[in-house]
């Protein structure tokens, strides 16, 4: 049966959810790999009667987004890594500021300008703050065309729910490429936000704020804000899993990576090797906890992951050291097959299922 | 049932097109479909390729190590995709631009001249309909019913007087390998 599905490369199939999904109001600069979003929302904004604006810049971008945000309305913005880079220092205020915004990164290959072909290089940036001060984003890692339109719509209830902003953050394979999807019943349910700035008339006076030069309250503010934060790593923590029941070697893996290390595994099930499959969806939280309960039985993991080695950081502190912690990636916008990635898990497998 | 196919050629010959119209046709039919193109700072002439996977189970990673099938409209592209086929794979070449023969022995070669047949029919931009015939004709990885469906999503409304020649074109690429 057909239903409802449609076929759509995975930047299109954001901007569809997010105006499903209630976005008001859409501010970016083109950038490749995730320019067929904005080249979408350029005319899918105004057919709805809602509003795209192309910046100036990426700074000037992400300051709208903090001025619409402030308004308390549903916003998003949309970059690839260097973009990303420059809004940095809008990210911080938001986040200081206690907003909710939706930011997607479609991320390339870094450092510097770097390339247009996928990576997930960014995986620091994105969940260790990014720009200055101590906060943290709540980052949803879609692995499917599907995931992109369901953690898109997610993505602005946690906004709202949490008073955080949150990042899609997506590669350029996933950007690229066309699945089938279906938009469901997505629901626009925008809470009300009587912190916002939307004109006093009569009520007591709402600031949106981001600077406490008295250290007392900004220390008092920096504890409200870590308070969110494990609230959030309390109720918020999402991740997948593929024969992961009985794996000896648990290969961990996000987003398109992920994709790969599950034909990955099935090619290695299928000489006998008990490899299994743990997908964090959100990346801040991190699913520490079900990592560390797959160490109980595990002999061994591998970070897989397009990048030098990010993420295989928070694997080794979940697993806290009781078993070894392998990394394997490919960088620069290099993807590895899935040949590639089972022949690590055979050689790993060797190593280390055996001992 | 799994088809995990490249389709390669020269930038304008319809490849990203021809990978779109079967992954539809694969949705159409209820399969599990992707398709992912190759991306880049591509010009007019240089080399575009995409990758299509259908199949009746969940699809793991829709980069491919070893294609089923690949779809060579041009010498460039069977050069670099012809090693890559997994053993008893096919190999669908577009005679018409290529005019080397296919070099390992433990694969399935069909011969097509598209261009050739796509000029008879009026418009050599067709040349990757007859290629999608002979592919379908060959695997049967979905029913020729469906795929006038699918150029019905794939081309936009305004070339929809275009899918008659296009339906033709898969016809006769599907009777050339008969």
């Amino acid at each position: 049966m057909l239903g409802d599905k449609v076929l759509m490369v995975g930047n299109e199939a954001i901007g569809e959810a997010a105006i499903r999904a209630g976005c008001q109001l859409y501010f970016a600069y083109p950038i490749t790999p995730q320019s067929e979003l904005p080249q979408l929302l350029a005319r899918r904004m105004p057919e709805e009667g809602r509003v795209f604006l192309q910046a100036e810049s990426e700074v000037a971008a992400i300051n709208i987004v903090y001025g619409a945000a402030g308004a308390g309305a549903r916003v998003m913005t949309s970059s690839s890594s260097p973009g990303i880079s420059l809004k940095q220092e809008g990210i911080s205020y938001i986040a200081g500021a206690e907003l909710p915004c939706v930011i997607v990164n479609i991320v390339r290959g870094g450092p510097g300008l770097g390339g247009i072909q996928p990576a997930q290089s960014d995986y620091f940036q994105a969940t260790k703050g990014g720009g200055h001060g101590d906060y943290r984003l709540i980052v949803l890692a879609p692995a499917s065309v599907q995931e992109m339109v369901d953690l898109t719509a997610l993505a602005f209830d946690l906004a709202d729910k949490y008073r955080n902003p949150v990042m899609v953050l997506g590669d350029g394979t996933l950007g690229q490429m066309m699945e089938p999807v279906e938009f469901g019943d997505i629901k626009a349910e925008i809470p009300s936000k009587p912190w916002a700035t939307t004109g006093r008339k009569g009520r007591a006076r709402n600031v949106i704020n981001s600077l406490y030069l008295d250290p007392n309250k900004l220390e008092e503010h920096n504890w409200h804000l870590q308070a969110k934060y494990r609230r959030i790593e309390g109720a918020e923590v999402r991740y997948d899993s593929f024969n992961l029941a009985d794996a000896q070697l648990v290969v961990v893996a996000y987003g398109i990576s992920a994709r790969i290390a599950r034909t990955a595994i099935e090619m290695a099930r299928a000489d006998g090797i008990a490899a299994g499959l743990l997908r964090p969806i959100t990346l801040f939280p991190f699913p520490t906890g079900a990592i560390a309960q797959a160490a109980e039985k595990a002999a061994a993991f591998l970070s897989l992951e397009l990048s030098a080695g990010q993420m295989v950081e928070d694997v080794r502190l979940a697993v806290n050291g009781r078993r070894p912690v392998h990394f394997y990636g490919r960088t620069g916008g290099i993807i590895p097959t899935p040949q590639e990635v089972y022949e690590e898990i055979k050689k790993l497998a060797g190593e280390e299922v055996a001992k | 049932m799994k088809h995990e196919v490249i389709v390669a050629g020269f930038g304008g010959q319809g490849v990203l097109l021809l990978g779109q119209v079967l992954a539809y046709a694969g949705m159409v039919e209820g399969k599990e479909v992707s398709w992912l193109p190759s991306y880049g700072p591509e010009m007019r002439g240089g080399t575009a390729n995409c990758t299509v996977v259908l199949s009746d189970t969940e699809i793991g990673s829709p980069v491919v190590s070893q294609p089923s099938c690949v779809i060579a409209l041009n010498l460039p592209s069977m050069e670099k995709f012809e090693p890559m086929l997994k053993p008893g794979g096919r190999l669908i070449i577009n005679t018409s631009l290529i005019d080397k023969k296919a070099e390992r022995a433990d694969i399935e070669v069909v011969e097509v001249p598209a261009t050739e047949i796509a000029n008879e029919l009026g418009s050599g931009r067709v040349a990757n309909m007859v290629a999608l015939g002979a592919f379908v004709q060959q695997t049967k990885a979905v029913d020729f019913t469906t795929l006038e469906e699918a150029l019905k999503k794939v081309l936009p409304q305004r070339r929809h007087e275009l899918i008659p020649l296009n339906l033709q074109a898969i016809q006769r690429g599907a009777e050339e390998t008969k």
